[in-house]
C-alpha cells in the first residue's frame, strides 16, 4: 500500500456522468439487432389445479414468435428448496404463477397474446395467513418435496435457533420483564428501475445473459443448471450486469422471468428482452418478508440484561427465496445486539398462497431489531432507568465474543450512543412528551460489517490490468446497484497502488472477464472488493518495482537530456550511475508517478523533478524494451476470503463476518393527537463504519437507508387480500418523497479502524434503515405514551391506540 | 400514424408515430433518446420528466402527437456538446452526490431545471415542494437538495 491520498475524499462517483447525462444504460435501454420481446402470463387464481392451457389463440396472434408453456418446454425448477417450477404444470400457488410465456415482434403484441393464453383451472382452498397455513387439516401449497417426498405441513424445512445461557437464572434474576408481539409489513423494495433480462443464445449455444442481478456468479450457477435441462450441458453462461436502476435486495436470487427470456430466446434463436414495468414490479415481483415476533427481555435492577427470548414466524408465501433465510441475520440483533447472558430464538417459516417474498436490505435485521428495541424501551420505563443510559449499560464492548460467536473486534457502539446523544439534545428532549405531544427516541444496531459467511465462500475475486497508457482497468464481479462501489474501489486502488483515481476503471461486471465473486449482499461489496484489491495491488507494486531498476535509469537519462536541451548549463546534482545502483526496494509510485524514495544519494524530489517518471511511460518502456529480449506486461489477480465461519444454523452459533457495524438513531417527532400524523423534527445517525472511504457516497448511503427506514416506519405496506396485491403502483404504495423527507438529519461517524477492513474499513451498505423504526417507535411513544407494535405506524394505528389509552 | 415535426433539443425532428403513442415511447423507441426513463407509467414516479416549451411534464402521461409545433428539452439535451458534456446543473448533481443509482436522476434534473427557470434562488423548502412529483429510492433526496442549491448558488439559474 502507498500513503493515503485518496481514500477519504469525494471525487465525483466514476459512472455518475453518464447517469446525470442520461447516458448510462440500464436493461430498458438495451436493444440488439432482431431482439424479441418476452410477456408472461400470470394465473387467476391463488391456490388451483391447472386443467388445461389453451395458445392456440395466442399463436394465430400476427407478430407472435413463439408460446410456451409446461407442456411444450423442458421442465426448469427454480429456488434453493428447489420448489418453483419456471412454468407451472399442476397447480398454481399465487396469483403471480406463471403459466405460459409469449415472445414477439414487439411488446404490446405479446402482451396481447399473452392474454389470449385461456386457462382452466379448478380452484383449491387457500391460506392467506401463518394461522391459516399452520391449522390442523390445512390446504398444503407444496404436497411434496423436491425430490417427490409427500409433505405433511406448510412449514418449511429450515431451522434457525439458538440458546445460549441459563434462560431460567436469566428470569430469575430478572427485576424487570418485559415483553410485546411485533408485526412488520410485506414492503416493496421499489426499485426506480424495474425487473428485466435480455438472453441470447449463439450458434453453439452459448447463453450471454443481460440480467438486474446482485449475485452475477451465483446466477450463472443457476441458468447452468438450467442449460442442461435445455439439453445445453457443457455450453457456457455469461451473465453481463447491465446498470442497474437500484437493487436493494431484489438480485439476490434468480427470477423466473430470466428463465423465461432464456426459454424463448432458446425456442426462437433469438435475442429475447422481458422487463417488468411498475405494476408488475408490483403485483409479481418478491417483496420484504412479513413477520410477526414475540420478543421477552429483563433486566436487573440495575438495568444489565438478565436474558431474551425473540420467536418469529414469517409468512413466506408461496415459494422459497433466499429471502426465507431472514433468520440467519435476526440471530444478529437477537444474540449480539448488548451483552446478554442467555439468548433464545426460535424461527418458524411458512408456506402461503400469498406472494412469495424475498431478500430486502437489512434482511431480518429491523424486524427483529423493532421488538428487541421497543422492549428495552420499556424495560427502561420499568427501572427508572433513561433510555440512552439502559443502552449505554448494556453497550457491546470491543473484542467481545457474543453468544453467537461474534468476535466483535472494534465496537464504537458506545461512542455512537455518546454522539448521538449530544447532537439531539437527548436529556433536554426526553420525556417532555404528554404536555408537547413531542418526544425523542433511540435505537442501536449491529450489522455484519466485513460479509456475511452464508455459502461455503464468501470470497471476492478481482483482476488489476494495466494498459500502456497507465489506466489500471479494474474486473471485479461485484455490482454498482447506485451505492458507489465503483467509487469506493477507484478510490482503494488509487491508494492501494499508487495512480490517480481517476486512472482507475471499473469495468461492467462480467463473469466472463471477472472473477467469481459470491455476489454484492450482505453489505460486503466495498470490504470484499478494497481487500482484494488490496492484495492485487500489493503483488502489482512488487512486480513494477522488480522492473524499475531495468528502464528507469534510461528513462530518467531521457528527462535530464530533455532538460540540457532547454537549459545548456542544466546540472542534476547527481552522477547518472546512482540511478544503475537503485534496487526494486528503493522506489516509489504516487499518483501514477514513479520515483525512487529512502537512502539513494539522490536529490530530494522536490529539487529534482526530473526524478518522476510517468506510469504509462515507465510500462511501455518495459513492455517494448529498448535493449531488446522479452518485456513483460502487467495484469494482477487476488482472491480475497475472509477468516469467518459458515455457521451452525440450528444452534445459531458462527463468527459469519470478519466484523461488525454498530451504529444507532435518534429522532424527535411531533405527534398531533387530532389526526395521528407523525412529523419528524430532526433525526442523528451514528454510525462506526470502521474508515470513511469517501464521505459523500457514505452519506448518500445512509441518507438513503434513512429514508427506506421512514417509509418502514409510517408509511410503506404492500397490502394483500386473498393474495392479490391490492396497491400495485406509488399511487397507493406510498414511498417517501422529497416532501417528508424534510427534516434535518445529522449524521454521525466513528472510525475505529478495523484491522480486518481495507484502510480499516466496515460495511454500511444496509445499516441506515436498520434503527429507523424502532426509533421512530420509541419516540413516538415518549411523545404520546403510546406504544405501537405493528408497522407501518400508521396515523390510524395511532388514533386507535391513543383511543384505546383514554378508554381504559 | 401521425408524422410529427417538433423541436427536440434545439433540433428540428420529424417522426412518424402511432397516435396512440406517449411521449416517452416516442423519445425513447422511435428516437433513441433513452435518457429519459420510465419509472411507472402513470404519472406518480417523475423519472419521465420532459419540458414541453419550457413547461416540466411527465412524458408517460403525454400523448405523443401533442408535440406537433412544440419543443421539447430532455436531459440529452442539456449538456454543452463542446465541453465536458454535462450542463453546470447536471454537474452540480455529480458533484454533490446527487445521482447514485441514476434512474431518477434524468427526471429530478429536470424537475429542477424547471424549478430554476421559476425561481432561480430557491429555499429548501421551495425545492422539496418542487421535487415531490419525482422519487428517488436511493439518495433520501438530501444530496439532491445539496446539488440544485449548489447549482443555483454557482450560477444564475444552473443553466449559464
Amino acid at each position: 500500500m502507498s500513503s493515503l491520498r485518496h481514500v477519504g475524499t469525494s471525487p465525483p462517483r466514476p459512472e455518475g456522468g453518464d447517469k446525470v447525462g442520461g447516458r448510462a444504460r440500464y436493461i430498458h435501454d438495451i436493444t440488439v439487432p432482431g431482439m424479441l420481446h418476452g410477456a408472461i402470463r400470470y394465473s387467476d387464481h391463488a391456490h388451483a389445479r391447472i386443467r388445461r392451457i389453451d395458445t392456440s389463440r395466442a399463436e394465430a396472434l400476427p407478430g407472435v414468435r413463439a408460446v410456451i408453456t409446461a407442456f411444450n418446454t423442458p421442465e426448469i425448477i427454480i429456488g434453493f428448496m428447489g420448489d418453483n417450477p419456471v412454468l407451472k404444470k399442476d397447480k398454481v400457488r399465487q396469483f403471480r404463477d406463471e403459466l405460459a410465456a409469449v415472445a414477439a415482434e414487439d411488446a404490446e403484441t405479446a402482451r396481447a397474446a399473452a392474454e389470449l393464453i385461456e386457462v382452466e383451472y379448478e380452484p383449491l382452498p387457500g391460506v392467506f395467513s401463518v394461522e391459516e397455513a399452520l391449522a390442523e387439516g390445512a390446504p398444503l401449497i407444496h404436497e411434496t418435496d423436491r425430490r417427490g417426498k409427500p409433505l405433511s405441513s406448510n412449514r418449511l424445512p429450515l431451522i434457525f435457533g439458538h440458546d445460549s445461557g441459563d434462560l431460567a437464572a436469566g428470569e430469575t434474576a430478572a427485576a424487570f420483564v418485559a415483553e410485546g408481539s411485533f408485526s412488520t409489513p410485506l414492503i416493496q423494495q421499489s426499485c426506480m428501475g424495474t425487473a428485466g433480462a435480455l438472453a441470447e443464445f449463439d450458434s453453439n449455444g452459448n447463453l450471454t445473459i443481460t440480467a438486474k442481478t446482485q449475485i452475477p456468479f451465483l446466477a450463472q450457477r443457476d441458468f447452468t443448471k438450467a442449460m442442461a435441462s435445455l439439453g445445453l450441458k457443457g455450453c457456457s453462461v455469461r451473465v453481463v450486469v447491465p446498470t442497474l436502476g437500484g437493487g436493494f435486495g431484489t438480485g439476490l436470487d434468480t427470477h423466473v422471468y430470466e428463465y423465461i427470456s432464456i426459454l424463448l430466446a432458446w425456442r426462437t434463436g433469438k435475442p429475447v428482452r422481458v422487463l417488468y414495468n411498475r405494476e408488475q414490479e408490483f403485483a409479481y415481483l418478491s417483496p420484504r418478508q412479513s413477520t410477526e415476533s414475540r420478543v421477552r427481555q429483563g433486566c436487573d435492577k440495575q438495568g444489565r440484561l438478565t436474558f431474551r427470548s425473540v420467536e418469529v414466524v414469517q409468512d413466506n408465501g408461496a415459494y422459497a427465496s433466499w429471502g426465507a433465510t431472514y433468520p440467519s441475520v435476526m440471530l444478529l440483533p437477537t444474540t449480539s445486539l448488548y451483552r446478554v447472558p442467555a439468548v433464545r430464538f426460535r424461527s418458524d417459516i411458512v408456506y402461503t398462497n400469498n406472494t412469495y417474498c424475498q431478500a430486502m436490505r437489512g434482511y431480518g435485521n429491523p424486524e427483529v431489531t423493532l421488538g428487541i428495541e421497543s422492549t428495552l424501551d420499556e424495560l427502561a420505563e420499568l427501572s427508572g432507568i433513561d433510555p440512552l443510559e439502559i443502552r449505554r449499560i448494556n453497550c457491546n464492548q470491543p473484542g467481545e465474543v457474543t453468544p453467537m460467536g461474534l468476535k466483535v473486534g472494534t465496537c464504537g457502539l458506545a461512542e455512537c450512543l455518546d454522539r448521538a446523544g449530544e447532537r439531539s439534545a437527548w436529556s433536554e428532549k426526553r420525556g417532555q412528551g404528554r404536555a408537547t405531544s413531542r418526544g425523542i427516541g433511540i435505537s442501536s444496531l449491529i450489522h455484519v460489517g466485513g460479509g456475511g459467511k452464508i455459502y461455503r465462500s464468501d470470497g471476492s475475486g478481482i483482476i488489476l490490468k494495466l494498459d500502456d497508457y497507465g489506466v489500471v482497468h479494474v474486473n471485479y464481479g461485484g455490482v454498482e446497484m447506485g451505492q458507489g462501489l465503483h467509487s469506493a474501489i477507484s478510490l482503494m486502488v488509487a491508494d492501494g497502488l499508487g495512480v490517480k483515481p481517476s486512472s482507475v476503471i471499473v469495468n461492467q461486471t462480467d463473469t466472463a472477464t471477472c472473477p467469481w465473486d459470491v455476489g454484492t449482499h450482505a453489505s460486503r461489496g466495498a470490504f470484499m472488493a478494497g481487500n482484494a484489491a488490496l492484495k492485487a495491488c500489493a503483488k502489482l507494486r512488487a512486480r513494477l518495482f522488480e522492473w524499475a531498476p531495468r528502464v528507469y535509469g534510461d528513462l530518467v537519462a531521457e528527462n535530464i537530456k530533455r532538460a540540457r536541451r532547454r537549459d545548456g548549463d542544466f546540472d542534476p546534482g547527481f552522477t547518472e550511475e546512482l540511478l544503475a545502483k537503485l534496487t526494486p526496494g528503493q522506489f516509489e509510485l504516487l499518483d501514477g508517478e514513479l520515483f525512487p524514495h529512502g537512502e539513494t544519494g539522490l536529490p530530494p524530489l522536490e529539487d529534482a523533478p526530473w526524478l518522476k517518471v510517468d506510469l504509462g511511460r515507465f510500462l511501455r518502456a518495459v513492455h517494448f524494451p529498448r535493449a531488446g529480449g522479452a518485456g513483460t506486461v502487467f495484469t494482477e489477480e487476488a482472491f480475497y476470503e475472509p477468516a469467518t465461519e459458515l455457521p451452525d444454523w440450528e444452534k445459531g452459533y458462527g463468527n459469519m463476518s470478519a466484523s461488525y457495524t454498530y451504529g444507532c438513531q435518534a429522532i424527535e417527532v411531533e405527534v398531533d393527537q387530532e389526526t395521528g400524523q407523525v412529523t419528524v423534527l430532526k433525526l442523528v445517525s451514528a454510525l462506526d463504519v470502521g474508515r470513511v472511504l469517501n464521505p459523500q457516497t457514505l452519506k448518500g448511503q445512509v441518507y438513503g437507508g434513512i429514508a427506506q427506514g421512514l417509509g418502514y416506519a409510517l408509511y410503506e405496506e404492500v397490502k394483500t387480500e386473498g393474495g392479490r396485491v391490492l396497491n400495485p403502483g406509488f399511487t397507493d404504495y406510498k414511498l417517501p418523497t422529497a416532501s417528508e423527507m424534510a427534516f434535518p438529519i445529522e449524521l454521525e461517524f466513528v472510525e475505529t479502524d478495523d484491522a480486518s477492513g481495507p484502510f480499516g474499513a466496515k460495511g454500511v451498505g444496509e445499516p441506515g434503515l436498520v434503527p429507523t423504526a424502532p426509533a421512530m417507535a420509541n419516540a413516538i411513544q415518549d411523545a404520546i405514551g403510546v406504544r405501537i407494535r405493528d408497522l407501518p405506524i400508521t396515523p390510524e394505528k395511532i388514533l386507535d391506540a391513543l383511543a384505546a389509552r383514554d378508554g381504559a | 400514424m401521425n408524422r410529427v415535426t417538433f423541436t427536440l433539443n434545439g433540433r428540428s425532428t420529424v417522426a412518424v408515430v402511432d397516435p396512440h403513442k406517449r411521449l416517452i415511447d416516442l423519445l425513447r423507441d422511435t428516437l433513441g433518446e433513452t435518457g429519459t426513463k420510465e419509472g411507472c407509467g402513470e404519472g406518480e414516479c417523475g423519472a419521465c420528466t420532459v419540458l414541453v416549451d419550457g413547461r416540466a411534464v411527465n412524458s408517460c402521461l403525454y400523448p405523443a402527437p401533442e408535440v406537433e409545433g412544440r419543443e421539447v428539452l430532455t436531459i440529452e439535451g442539456l449538456a454543452d456538446s463542446r465541453g465536458k458534456g454535462l450542463s453546470p446543473l447536471q454537474q452540480a448533481f455529480l458533484d454533490n452526490g446527487g445521482t447514485q443509482c441514476g434512474f431518477c436522476t434524468p427526471g429530478m434534473v429536470m424537475a429542477a431545471v424547471d424549478l430554476l427557470r421559476r425561481n432561480e434562488h430557491p429555499t429548501r423548502a421551495d425545492i422539496q415542494t418542487a421535487l415531490t412529483g419525482n422519487l428517488c429510492r436511493c439518495t433520501g433526496y438530501v444530496q439532491i437538495f445539496e446539488s440544485i442549491e449548489a447549482a443555483a448558488s454557482a450560477t444564475n439559474g444552473g443553466e449559464s
